[in-house]
């Protein structure tokens, strides 16, 4: 076991694979010799060289056009979009090529080894365009998995599991926590499995959902409920496509309430499609209506950051308003 | 890490400078004047009578499949149908150039190419028909095919899509160590989309073994190209990108080949990208949902017949004493017969089972297309008659 923050225990995830897998090849803007604008690929290019960890121009329609072609022709490409904010101009590739090209040539040709790298999320005074949390448009997409791990271990072992895997995956870091969040990883190949969520706590009389930088913000709302005798049961959900219905239903089913908690805008946000599925197969063990905690409808904010974000204090008031339902 | 001066090569000027045609003569590789005879100082390329046969008789062979399958979906056979009538030298003899382990990213109008490398009437009948025995099984519009074993890449609708896909396969090629190249065919008006722009640009700076071959052929379905483009072509902005760059008769089988053999040789041999402009006009509609009467006039058309690339080669052929008509009119007949067989075949298979619905959109089905696809079957079983296709099979 070493002690990393997030971006280390990427790093070493990056450096782990392209060890393993000649073939896997890491590249974005200002990834190579500088190491990304979050150091996210320090000395890959030192270590592997100019030919698998490289700069490319600043086109993220053609980062990923370049990536899922590489990706078919059987290489294991690592793309990096410097910011989420800044992966529209990639949308087009992602949704009608990337996540089709297996299902369009019916299995003959796939991008399945591609994977996705790309920050996101509130919460470092990044205003509108250094903040977003976009999950929900890419889950609406059949053929992509959306992983998002909430530290260190998490990290490590999800991308691994993610280069891995023989479909595109989306893996989306929460960039509030790259160096926030420390924590023991071990310094083997290890890979944490995807479509499965993580019960980060147990507890008994409401579940409360979350993925990424906002899992530490429902813990912390559930350490406030214990201390009013609520006890919360605390599920990262980890992957959003495919997403572990069984286990968030399971623990629903034993607590009787669910709330979700999003930084991403409330309306058509994942949390919708959650709410939607859970009432569908626990409607008869609900106590009360499924929650949702989530950011405002509004662009997000640079100056009123703090007010827009679904922190702990409104989760916890939300907890109180469910359990007294 | 060196230091660098990005104005090391730039002059210096002490007036405003404006330049106001920054344009330099691009001219048109042409082996074959429009009567089919050899022009005075061409080049000829090496071909033999055997190459030069399988080309006219692939141009032929499409020629024959577009005039049958236009008039199949005026028919209601099938539901869409387009044509490559007048740019058949373009796709045969650019593909004609190239070895089978190159691969193929096209747009939509390359049949050409795709026969060329084998495809058969039946796999053509296969596709537009989407039946059980596509290789795409049946998931997309008529012409959208797909070859794994031809190193054909299956053609999705979006435009210029393929063109950043094409440099990032040929830096898989190149890093594979492989003596192979991507082609990449589109149409002048997709040069326009951002992924043109920003896949040449990056198959330059990451030196990927990529033939980009634009077919100009004067429409993006109505919209003529000045109305697309004001610089000169599409050639020009190869240059701006540093990209070695050939314009070519697109209409002239012999320039089209010697342009393409080149474009491969450089390719390889510097690891780089190289831009084709194809220059080339489109006889056909644009596909059968369009009427070219609105935009563009009887003799315009006219004019471009007398162009013909197939009628040009075989003029050449003949003039060569390698073309035995006799021979050639049976091709032709048994072609005919060959495509109108397929066809009748390929409308009686059924289409895939429903259980492939749910197949290839991931590697192996999850949970939750699993479901969806139970409460279908369910559905169909209680609604045999709404869905004829599926209902009853499994």
């Amino acid at each position: 076991m070493a002690t990393m923050n997030m971006l280390q225990a990427v790093n070493n995830a990056l450096i782990t694979a392209m060890n393993d897998d000649e073939k896997v090849m890491v590249f974005g803007e200002d990834v190579g010799h500088f190491g990304g604008v979050f150091r996210a690929t320090s000395n890959l290019q030192q270590t592997f060289g100019k030919g698998r960890c490289f700069n490319t121009p600043l086109t993220e329609q053609g980062i990923i056009g370049f990536a899922t072609g590489l990706a078919s022709q059987g290489s294991v490409p690592v793309a990096e979009i410097q910011f989420a904010d800044y992966i529209f101009p990639a949308f087009d590739q992602i949704v009608n090529e990337t996540a089709k090209f297996r299902y369009r040539s019916g299995g003959q040709f796939s991008c399945g080894t591609l994977t996705i790298r790309t920050p996101y999320g509130g919460g470092i005074a990044g205003g509108l365009y250094h903040s977003q949390s976009p999950e929900a448009f890419f889950a609406h997409v059949p053929g992509l998995k959306v992983v998002i791990p909430r530290n260190p271990y998490q990290a490590k072992g999800l991308l691994l599991a993610s280069i891995r895997d023989d479909n595109p995956v989306l893996f989306m870091e929460p960039k509030r926590l790259y160096r926030a969040s420390v924590g023991e990883v071990p310094e083997e190949d290890y890979q944490l499995p995807l479509g499965k969520a993580d019960i980060v706590k147990e507890g008994t009389d409401i579940t409360l959902l979350a993925w990424g930088a906002q899992v530490e913000i429902i813990e912390k709302a559930a350490a406030m409920a214990q201390e009013q005798g609520i006890s919360c049961e605390v599920i990262d959900l980890q992957s959003i496509l495919p997403w572990d219905i069984e286990t968030v239903c399971s623990s629903v089913e034993k607590t009787g309430r669910l709330l979700i908690n999003h930084e991403a805008p409330l309306t058509a946000g994942f949390a919708s499609e959650i709410a939607a599925s859970v009432q569908e197969k626990c409607f008869l063990h609900l106590e009360s209506p499924i929650c949702r905690v989530c950011g405002l409808d509004t662009p997000y904010p640079l100056a009123h950051e703090k007010e827009y974000m679904p922190d702990h204090l409104k989760t916890f008031e939300a907890i109180k308003r469910t359990v007294n339902f | 890490m060196k230091d660098r001066n990005h104005l090391a090569n730039i002059g210096l000027v002490h007036q405003v400078n404006v330049i106001e045609n920054g344009l330099i003569d691009i001219p048109m590789l042409q082996v074959l004047q429009p009567d089919g005879t050899l022009h005075p100082q061409a080049e000829l390329p090496t071909i033999t009578q055997q190459l030069g046969l399988k080309v006219l008789q692939t141009m032929q062979y499409v020629r024959l499949l577009d005039e049958r399958m236009v008039a199949a979906q005026r028919q209601g056979r099938i539901s869409f149908y387009l044509a490559c009538t007048g740019e058949e030298a373009s796709t045969v003899a650019s593909a004609a150039a190239l070895e089978p382990q190159d691969m193929i990213m096209s747009q939509y109008r390359e049949q050409g190419a795709l026969a060329y490398r084998g495809f058969t009437s039946k796999e053509f009948m296969d596709q537009m028909f989407s039946n059980q025995n596509e290789l795409n099984k049946g998931r997309q519009m008529p012409i959208h095919y797909g070859s794994k074993p031809l190193n054909f890449m299956t053609i999705s609708s979006p435009l210029g899509t393929q063109i950043p896909q094409a440099s990032g396969y040929a830096y898989g090629q190149k890093m594979a160590g492989l003596e192979a190249v991507t082609i990449c065919y589109f149409g002048e008006g997709a040069a326009s989309e951002g992924d043109f722009h920003a896949g040449l640009n990056m198959a330059a700076v990451l030196s990927c073994p990529v033939i980009f071959f634009c077919r100009n052929n004067g429409y993006a379905i109505s919209t003529p190209s000045e109305e697309q483009f004001k610089g000169d072509g599409i050639a020009s902005r190869g240059l701006g990108y540093g990209v070695r760059t050939i314009r070519v008769d697109g209409n002239d089988v012999l320039a089209v080949y010697a342009a393409t053999q080149t474009a491969r040789e450089l390719a390889l041999a510097h690891q780089c990208p190289v831009l084709i402009e194809a220059m080339t006009y489109r006889l056909a509609a644009h596909s059968t949902s369009d009427d070219p009467t609105s935009y563009r006039s009887k003799d315009e058309e006219g004019s471009w017949q007398l162009k013909d690339p197939v009628t040009r080669f075989k003029t050449w052929m003949q003039s060569k004493g390698w073309l035995d008509e006799k021979h050639n009119l049976a091709f032709i007949e048994q072609t005919r017969q060959d495509i109108l067989k397929e066809l009748k075949l390929a409308e009686q298979v059924p289409v895939c089972p429903i259980e492939q619905i749910i197949e290839d959109v991931y590697d192996t089905p999850p949970w939750h297309l699993k479901a969806q696809l139970a409460e279908l079957k369910t559905h169909i079983d209680m609604y045999p008659e709404a869905y004829p296709k599926t209902s009853g099979r499994s």
